[in-house]
């Protein structure tokens, strides 16, 4: 019993040790990779916050991711840098107005019709962004000055250093998980997760589902929205790509292969699969044949992500009578 | 704008909502019936182009390339319903849209290994070349009105099954309650599999008829599911009659964009859709 938890803490461990030391240990192709990794980390779990706690499927969820990216795009001057404490709330103020408007719409079904209404609604900003051409139409925009991390004339932090960005990222990652556990652990997350487990009963105690849901979604949103900023800050470049529902279709994909409900394992989906991709597509030029095959087979054989290996190191801990009671409720529905 | 071009881009809106319908109906029967959202549907209407063009090589004759990849791509349906959707039945959506998601890359890099990247067009048949003339210099192709007589044929053709069939019989009971039409000794897992087959031939179909228009691209089968999802949405899921008042709604609502607001021109469907839900939030036809 005890096995699975001393498992998972140790993992948990080195894994943060071995990202804290990252740019000691690898090339800077690799560092990159990890870079990349990281961000998709902090994205897969702003969308774990919609589907593995709240319940909701969304579906449209790299419409934020890009929406961010293109708005630093369009702030951002092309002879200077624009100051980070500038451009990130402007940034993720647009992505939590996309999110609140979305939402607002969204939230209002349930079921597949949430599936599909975020879905439509991301198509349409990927279009907006697709075919409007001051704003580089299907090839995307460059992003010629990484934000500066100061104001004026002062610097705090060169970002043009691969090393200083990676642990910014870095930081930001822990920084995420750390927000979204206090949530998650703060009344609100209880009532979300109460939504999860049935939605009427938690309305019968009194509370606005509606309005739970809407603010979970524009935080998930703004989130999103954040790992949007931070790629783009990376790559220097953003693209319709960014807001594609193949994009989305990938982050859901990272979440559940993860291992939904739990903060850690969509992070883990990330690495994983990021590294699987990053070893496929030197062998072979069909990657996306073998990720088809490795999606159906993982849903067919591991319905409940890669974090569920962990149980091979004992059952979970037991949990008290209530808790049991709604998790039950959880499989049933 | 003066009466023809209205009357032409009228029709063209209506060819293109019958079009639609052909892929929305298989998508929300699939949904209605089976409880299965099925994001491989764009993927079976891209490879009844492909397959048209690919046996319009060996044949050179329309007709006789669709009867064929009808006959294959029910098989593909009927495959695909025994081998991966139909352990999917008791699991959630979620697992539902990563499978079929899964499903779409296979299907999508399949046909990139087959048929490569380029653009093909397939050929308008002879006897359905040429236009009725409507004024001096604008005319409207007979092909186009060929598409919009055989899709209301088929549409016809699927009400009466549906209504009229012990078939239809079936999948309809199968649709409002699936243990008691099983506890009435009915086979519904075989239902299901008909189902799936049907809707894939449908959509496959669509792309078959309408490949002469739009010719044959990679890619084709996603543009055509998102859009798809909308009619459904729009038309309330599970419901074959709110599948066919919104892909005339979207079909008519695309085509006019395209014309009276170019810029804007793929976000108007959307915002379409928008509206709707605003003031039905469960599509048109749909149970609340």
């Amino acid at each position: 019993m005890m096995n699975r938890d001393i498992f998972i803490r140790a993992f948990t461990l080195v894994f943060i040790g071995v990202l804290a030391i990252g740019p000691m240990l690898f090339e800077s192709y690799y560092k990159e990779l990890v870079m990349h990794m990281m961000v998709l980390g902090i994205f897969a779990m702003s969308l774990d916050l919609l589907i593995g706690f709240t319940g909701l499927v969304s579906f449209g969820h790299a419409a934020f991711f890009g929406v961010a990216g293109y708005l630093l795009a369009i702030v951002t001057p092309e002879a200077e840098p624009i100051s980070i404490f500038i451009s990130l709330p402007f940034c993720l103020g647009g992505a939590a107005l996309a999110a609140l408007v979305i939402g607002w719409f969204s939230v209002r079904t349930s079921g597949i019709y949430f599936i599909m209404i975020t879905l439509a609604f991301a198509q349409m900003l990927f279009y907006y962004f697709n075919e409007n051409q001051d704003l580089g139409g299907s090839d995307g925009i460059f992003i010629f000055n990484k934000p500066l991390f100061g104001w004026g004339e002062t610097k705090l932090l060169d970002l043009d250093n691969p090393d200083v960005l990676y642990y910014l990222i870095f930081a930001s990652l822990i920084g995420t998980y750390l927000l979204l556990r206090t949530i998650l652990n703060a009344p609100f997350g209880k009532v979300i997760k109460g939504i999860k487990a049935n939605e009427h009963r938690t309305q019968a105690l009194g509370f606005n589902t509606q309005r739970y849901k809407l603010v979970a979604f524009v935080l998930a949103g703004t989130l999103a929205g954040f790992a949007g900023y931070l790629e783009a800050i990376t790559t220097g470049i953003v693209s319709p790509g960014h807001l594609h529902w193949h994009h989305s279709g990938e982050v859901m994909m990272l979440v559940i292969l993860g291992g939904m409900g739990t903060l850690f394992g969509p992070v883990l989906g990330a690495f994983a699969l990021e590294l699987l991709r990053d070893n496929f597509q030197d062998m072979t030029q069909h990657w996306h044949l073998y990720q088809g095959i490795f999606i159906i087979l993982i849903v067919l054989l591991l319905p409940n992500g890669i974090a569920s290996l962990a149980n091979l190191f004992g059952k979970k801990q037991e949990v008290p009578v209530e808790e049991a009671a709604t998790e039950k409720e959880e499989q049933k529905s | 704008m003066d009466f023809t071009t209205f009357l032409i881009q009228a029709l063209n809106g209506i060819q293109y909502g019958f079009l639609l319908f052909l892929v929305a109906s298989g998508l929300t029967l699939i949904f209605g019936i089976m409880g299965i959202i099925n994001l491989a549907h764009g993927a079976f209407y891209m490879l009844g182009a492909y397959i048209t063009y690919w046996l319009i090589g060996y044949t050179g004759n329309l007709a006789i390339a669709i009867a064929l990849g009808l006959v294959i791509m029910v098989v593909v349906g009927y495959a695909i319903e025994r081998l991966a959707i139909s352990f999917l039945y008791s699991r959630d959506h979620l697992h539902q849209v990563l499978l079929t998601y899964g499903l779409i890359l296979i299907l999508n890099e399949l046909q990139k290994i087959f048929w490569g990247t380029d653009f093909y067009s397939v050929p308008v048949p002879d006897m359905l070349k040429g236009g009725i003339q409507m004024t001096d210099n604008q005319s409207y192709p007979y092909y186009r009105l060929f598409i919009s007589l055989v899709c209301m044929i088929v549409a016809a053709g699927l009400y009466l099954l549906i209504s009229k069939t012990k078939l239809g019989m079936m999948i309809r009971a199968g649709a409002s309650n699936r243990e008691m039409t099983q506890a009435l000794g009915i086979n519904v897992n075989g239902i299901f599999a008909i189902v799936f087959s049907l809707g894939a031939a449908l959509a496959a179909f669509s792309g078959m008829v309408g490949s002469p228009v739009s010719s044959v691209f990679p890619g084709m089968g996603d543009e055509i599911l998102i859009i798809s999802f909308v009619v459904v949405v729009i038309g309330g899921i599970g419901s074959v009659k709110g599948a066919f008042v919104g892909a005339m709604i979207i079909g008519l609502a695309d085509t006019f964009g395209t014309v009276l607001l170019p810029e804007f021109a793929s976000v108007v469907v959307y915002a379409v859709m928008a509206m709707i839900l605003l003031w039905r939030p469960q599509g048109l036809f749909g149970k609340a």
